[in-house]
């Protein structure tokens, strides 16, 4: 690894959903250029952890956030910050593939629309054209780009909310368990785009499949019960993991 | 223990049940209850079958006639002696005349048909001649020489409305029995009407007037129309569509996206589903309450009727959108936040989109209740009879105006039985304006969801 700066730094973030604790005291810093994967045992609390960089819990009445987390030394929670402005910054890709149920192109458009990317439709068709050959779906998509995009294959759609969520020239990439609804081959593809998009954004990536996190991710976090365990260089954390429950889990004893 | 039970499983297993290709006593009664259940399914769909069936028969075989009308060719001598005494031509003279003063013209012309045709009228007098014609028949022949006064001194051709029994005699309601002991019409008049027939000079035609007159007197159901009653349901319907749509979609989309989720709005939502099941006789008080005593709107103008349908609309739109905005997936809300969107533009840009099927067939189910609906509007005055048709909206909204439900209640309070086929007619001018909505829902769905 080279030199990389930090992009997102998270102190003491607590997490409550009502009454439940759902993360706690977590400290994680967030490199540039990086993929950091989170991985744990199912309702650890990786994803609620994840959804709290780009404020997406704001949509849960009963969720409540602690601490701070900053972006590039900005506290995102602070009262002064818009989190649709954020969310623009901060990108986000969900589990189960969720392309708007409008044509190819409007699904990657409308990010660079909302956010008055794009002066004249020749950037904006330039703007699509580079997030689909980023994203790897240009060459199956370009001669249907009005065709709907939910007509795709699982994968193509999953590389389509990629292409989406890097239309709009994020920072930061958030990934949601982007492979589990994907077979072997798509997931292999999934997973060399997000090699490839560590060269232009920071990645964050949380993954039940612990195959994966080794394949992809230079860091990574282990969650367990809603404690980040351990946080690490990949390498380490699967050869030498410093705590028992690392280790557990691993080699496959809990979760 | 779970050694034993391991080693003896096998040996029972093989016992615990009988052969499969004979049906032990639990699946014949589980077969049986089902084959019940199917049988008494079946039951239930024919005999809401057989009930359509007798409704639609008894209202089409009741109503169909009404479609057609019985006309007679006349030609009418526009006798200057009795219209134009003076021989001005003076339209305030002429306008003095009243319909008794064309009924003289009217028998005349009856005589003269009856020469032509070769029918002996010598058993009828005159005065039963002229009975035989509609009594609208005097009011139509005035407009027309009012509207054109050159015209007198000449002989015009009419097509006459005959009278309400004649027309029954050739739909099957009058018969020469029931006309004997009947003081509107004699056997006599019936047998000159069949001899009519024959010479071409009665004839049966498809009945456009239906659609277009308004409503006629007691005594004239044959000039009765359902023209202001559609003007006056069309007029409501626009004004329900106009305010409910926008006003319950507004509200739905406040209350299920961005309203907190607390006690007062629990209430709402509860006072909501309330409403949706309040009698709608009840709204028709709130209107006349509010409406018309409080802030003084006119009485039986479609106003107030499209103000009070509305209200009645209101909660059945409000709960389909919320149920509509409800069922699109939490994945599209999320993918546009994921992108930057603001919450309003996740909603009119994705989320409305793929709740739009559900809204519209929502608002037309909630406007074809409205259309049907009869209580509220006795309430508030839409009952009267009127003849004047509405003007043009906006103004001929405050004007008085029937509505269609309503005009078929008062024709079935009405004593001629000619009335009870105009009453049917009626229903089945209705119920094809609610067809036509329900299809243009479903069409309209199927729309929308076929986009992808």
């Amino acid at each position: 690894m080279t030199q990389t700066s930090l992009k997102i730094t998270a102190r003491n973030c607590q997490v409550y959903y009502g009454e439940t604790h759902a993360i706690k005291d977590v400290s994680v810093d967030i490199a540039d250029n990086t993929v950091t994967a989170f991985i744990g045992p199912s309702g650890c609390g990786k994803s609620t952890f994840l959804r709290c960089l780009n404020r997406m819990n704001d949509t849960i009445d009963v969720c409540r956030v602690t601490g701070d987390i900053l972006l590039d030394g900005e506290d995102i929670y602070d009262a002064k910050v818009d989190p649709v402005q954020l969310r623009a910054k901060v990108g986000m890709v969900f589990q189960k593939p969720n392309p708007f149920p409008k044509s190819i192109y409007d699904n990657v458009a409308y990010g660079p629309k909302i956010h008055g990317l794009a002066r004249t439709k020749a950037e904006l068709d330039e703007i699509v054209e580079t997030a689909l050959k980023r994203a790897a779906l240009w060459g199956e998509v370009k001669d249907r780009l009005l065709a709907p995009g939910t007509g795709l294959s699982g994968g193509q759609q999953q590389r389509l909310c990629i292409a989406r969520a890097i239309a709009t020239s994020p920072e930061v990439l958030l990934m949601d368990e982007p492979c589990s609804a994907l077979d072997p081959i798509a997931t292999a593809q999934v997973e060399e785009l997000i090699d490839e998009l560590r060269r232009d954004y920071s990645v964050v990536i949380v993954t039940h499949s612990m195959q994966q996190a080794a394949r992809v991710s230079q860091k990574t976090a282990f969650f367990h019960l809603g404690n980040l365990v351990e946080f690490g260089d990949t390498s380490q954390i699967f050869t030498k993991p410093s705590d028992p429950r690392t280790e557990s889990y691993i080699t496959g004893r809990i979760g | 223990m779970n050694d034993i039970t391991a080693a003896a499983a096998p040996e029972a297993a093989r016992k615990r049940h009988g052969s499969l290709l004979v049906q032990d006593a639990r699946t014949k009664t589980r077969n049986a209850s089902e084959t019940r259940f199917r049988r008494l399914g079946l039951l239930a769909v024919a005999l809401g079958m057989l009930a359509l069936v007798g409704l639609l028969g008894s209202i089409l075989s009741n109503g169909l006639s009404a479609f057609k009308q019985t006309y007679l060719q006349v030609e009418v001598f526009l006798d200057p002696a009795k219209l134009d005494k003076t021989g001005s031509g003076d339209l305030a003279q002429i306008a003095k005349v009243s319909t008794f003063g064309y009924a003289p013209l009217i028998q005349a012309a009856m005589q003269g048909a009856a020469k032509e045709a070769g029918v002996d009228t010598s058993a009828l007098p005159a005065k039963a001649l002229g009975q035989m014609v509609s009594k609208e028949a005097p009011a139509t022949l005035r407009n027309f020489v009012l509207a054109s006064p050159e015209k007198i001194g000449q002989t015009v051709s009419f097509s006459l409305l005959a009278n309400g029994r004649i027309d029954g005699y050739f739909k099957g309601r009058v018969t020469m029995e029931s006309a004997a002991l009947d003081r509107n019409i004699s056997p006599e008049q019936l047998a000159f009407a069949d001899q009519l027939k024959a010479a071409g000079v009665l004839e049966t035609k498809f009945n456009w007037a239906f659609f277009t007159a308004p409503d006629a007197s007691d005594t004239r159901p044959e000039a009765a129309g359902l023209g202001v009653a559609i003007l006056g349901s069309i007029y409501m319907m626009l004004i329900v569509l106009c305010l409910s749509l926008p006003l319950g979609v507004a509200a739905s989309i406040y209350l299920e996206e961005f309203a907190p989720k607390n006690r007062f709005t629990d209430l709402i939502e509860v006072n909501i589903s309330n409403l949706a099941a309040v009698p709608s006789i009840v709204f028709g008080i709130l209107g006349l309450a509010i409406f018309i005593n409080l802030v003084g709107l006119p009485q039986s103008a479609p106003i107030v009727g499209g103000l009070v349908l509305t209200l009645m609309t209101l909660p059945t739109i409000i709960i389909a959108t919320r149920a509509a905005l409800k069922s699109v997936p939490p994945s599209i809300r999320d993918a546009a936040l994921g992108v930057g969107a603001s919450k309003m533009q996740s909603i009119f840009h994705h989320v409305l989109p793929l709740a739009m099927p559900g809204i519209l067939t929502g608002a037309i189910i909630g406007l074809a209740q409205a259309l049907g609906e009869t209580a509220p509007l006795l309430l508030i005055g839409m009952v009267a009879f009127v003849r004047e048709y509405p003007a043009g909206p906006p103004e001929g909204l405050f004007d008085p105006a029937a509505a269609l439900p309503v005009q078929v209640y008062n024709w079935t309070q009405r004593g001629d039985p000619a009335f009870v086929e105009r009453a049917s007619g009626a229903i089945i001018v209705l119920l094809v304006f609610l067809i036509v909505m329900n299809t243009a829902a479903i069409l309209l769905r199927r729309k929308f969801e076929r986009r992808w």
